[in-house]
């Protein structure tokens, strides 16, 4: 983990609200799983005072180049939309446990199920599960046509899935509703995207192998300051606890409770 | 030796400490630089039993600011010296123990555990944690109430004990002098502010407790009247703290009558803040020609 000002190479819109930019420094020497995410401080004033928490989108350790895909919705995420191409920027990172890949076989068959924002850290995943060989299908839900992106990218990895709440792309209905529908099988399945999206494919698949990344709204985003846990699953006392910046933010599937 | 802090039960090499709460018990930042840098550290609460505390979301931002209801969360007091204080040991930086509680018992057997452990320098009562539905609070608004909890634990602790004050009352010198008189060593002060914050999109609060304390730069203006009006009243030790972020902001504490400050929410923006203040609060002196930086006092303010 290192804290370091960033160069910004592009940061430019995508979709709707939604920005890709490209950084450069000695973070992405540090990578060491997709799924690992930065904590961005978006300005040098008090406000907004907090640090943003993005995912990893994909990284290049040779160029020292990574990319983060993000919604410009608050203020934070305004002002780092806001950043020109030279400016840096203050990142702290990389952070957090990723997606574990050790446990897959080459002969699998993975579904990367991404609803909205929670879609670029799967892109990252793909990418190097493809590096594997591994026969990756991805399952993209988004609200709207307009929101949709990364379409070439996704296409590179394998069979591709899209499907808008309001059928302006794909198919119409939730990642849920288009995994069964089609009928699309798997042996691991990795998801990041809305609770309610990652809580419908738990209890459509209770014996999925495989992994969920959280969001949760952070302080420190290092494991210091007890903003973000989460419950586990089966713990009568209630007292059990994973912290999603450090212990997460992704979670074998069962193991945190989804609420 | 400019920067040389030694209150009691806590010799320190400058006035710099982490504030409770914002660093845990200091592993994660020990990732980041050598905790023996820092003049002390103030331990996140312990109390006497494990307790998750409140459900999410935990914190929100405000307008410089954030809103946090943790609930104290922590592993308990016996975890928390066999775990964590073993720990810290190795660092050699006198540490401060924050104690929290819901009955005068709590507060008595949590303080005694700590003092006894031989591992700790000091305590600090945390009487006034907003984020808590019984006990503290209610420790921390009523002088009486706060001068028993404070002379009970007194009794108890072979440690000098501090009082962490609230801000949410009306007169926080009525509360200083009442702890002082029950036998408090020094005064921490101020802890945060309670607040709101409401979803505009949804009409509910955003913190799942509803309300929570406000802590950061906005709160820094209050801190520094408190601590003014406090010091005019007691020579007691001040460690003060509330929205600090640079050098300057510490001199301001130093000015209104604190003897050491606490750094939190700063600690979540920039992780290297501590240190980065040592630094430059000893620059700033050698810069000002400051002998010692405890002939910044308030003295120079109230000439005025
Ligand atoms: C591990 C992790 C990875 C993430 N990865 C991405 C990503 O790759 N792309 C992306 O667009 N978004 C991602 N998010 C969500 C992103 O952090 C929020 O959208 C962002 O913080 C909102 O900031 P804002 O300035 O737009 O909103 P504001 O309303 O100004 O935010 C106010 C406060 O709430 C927090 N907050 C608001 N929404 C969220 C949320 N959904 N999750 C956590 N904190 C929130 C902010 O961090 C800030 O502290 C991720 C979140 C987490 C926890
Ligand atoms: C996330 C968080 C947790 C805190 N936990 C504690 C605590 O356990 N005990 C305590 O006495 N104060 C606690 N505080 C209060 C701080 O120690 C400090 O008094 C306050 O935040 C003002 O300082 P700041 O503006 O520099 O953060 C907490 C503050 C924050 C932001
Ligand atoms: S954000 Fe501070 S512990 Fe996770």
């Amino acid at each position: 983990m290192i804290k370091e000002e960033m160069r910004i190479r592009s940061n430019l819109p995508i979709a709707q609200h939604i920005f890709e930019m490209k950084l450069e420094g000695n973070i992405p020497e540090e990578v060491n799983q997709p799924g690992q995410f930065l904590h961005m401080k978006t300005t040098n004033q008090v406000t907004p005072l907090l640090r943003r928490p993005i995912s990893i989108c994909s990284n290049d350790k040779d160029k020292g180049q990574l990319t983060v895909i993000y919604r410009s919705g608050g203020q934070g995420t305004k002002c780092i939309s806001e950043k020109k191409i030279g400016d840096t920027i203050d990142v702290l990172g990389p952070l957090g446990n990723g997606f574990n890949i050790e446990n897959v076989n080459r002969t699998d068959t993975v579904v990367l199920a991404g609803g909205g924002i929670g879609v670029p850290p799967l892109y990252g995943l793909g990418l190097e599960l493809k590096k594997k060989g591994i026969h990756v299908v991805s399952v993209l839900g988004f609200s709207t046509a307009s929101a949709t992106f990364y379409h070439d990218k996704f296409a590179e990895l394998g069979e591709v899935f899209y499907c808008t709440m309001d059928g302006t792309e794909g198919h119409k209905g939730t990642v849920t509703d288009v995994m069964r529908r089609e009928n699309i099988s798997f042996d691991q399945l990795f998801a990041c995207g809305p609770v309610p999206m990652l809580k419908s494919l738990e209890d459509t698949f209770p014996d999925a192998k495989g992994a969920l990344s959280l969001e949760e709204r952070m302080g420190c985003g290092i494991g210091a300051c007890f903003a973000c846990v989460c419950h586990v699953q089966d713990d009568p006392t209630g007292k059990d606890y994973r912290k999603v910046c450090s212990n997460g933010p992704v979670f074998p599937w069962r193991e945190v409770a989804l609420r | 030796m400019i920067l040389e802090t030694k209150l009691p039960g806590l010799p320190m090499k400058n006035p710099i400490m982490p504030a409770s709460g914002c660093f845990g018990f200091g592993e994660e930042f020990a990732k980041l630089y050598d905790l023996s840098q820092l003049g002390s550290i103030a331990l996140k609460a312990a109390t006497a039993e494990p307790r998750y505390g409140n459900e999410t979301p935990r914190v929100a931002e405000t307008p410089a600011g954030m809103l946090n209801a943790i609930g104290l969360q922590n592993p308990g007091v016996k975890d928390i010296i066999e775990k964590k204080l073993t720990w810290l040991e190795q660092y050699q930086v006198p540490l401060l123990a924050n104690v929290a509680g819901s009955t005068m018992e709590d507060y008595e057997n949590t303080a005694k555990q700590l003092a006894d452990s031989g591992l700790v320098g000091a305590i600090e009562l945390n009487i006034s944690c907003p984020n808590v539905k019984e006990g503290g609070i209610a420790f921390g608004t009523d002088p009486d109430l706060a001068a028993e909890l404070t002379s009970r634990v007194k009794k108890v602790s072979s440690i000098p004990v501090y009082v962490k004050l609230s801000p949410n009352v009306t007169s926080i010198v009525d509360l200083a002098l009442a702890v002082e008189k029950a036998g408090a060593d020094g005064l921490s002060m101020i802890n945060t502010v309670t607040g709101m914050q409401i979803n505009v999109n949804t009409g509910k609060p955003l913190l799942a407790n509803k309300v929570g304390g406000l802590s950061g730069p906005a709160v820094k203006p209050i801190a520094i009247r408190m601590i003014y009006e406090v010091r005019q009243q007691t020579d007691l030790p001040i460690i003060g703290m509330g929205g600090i972020h640079s050098v300057e902001d510490v001199v301001e504490f130093l000015y209104a009558g604190a003897n050491a400050v606490a750094i939190g929410t700063a600690n979540f923006t920039n992780p290297f803040i501590c240190p980065e203040i040592i630094q430059g609060l000893e620059q700033w002196a050698k810069e000002k020609k400051v002998a010692n930086i405890h002939d910044v006092t308030r003295s120079e303010v109230v000439e005025q």
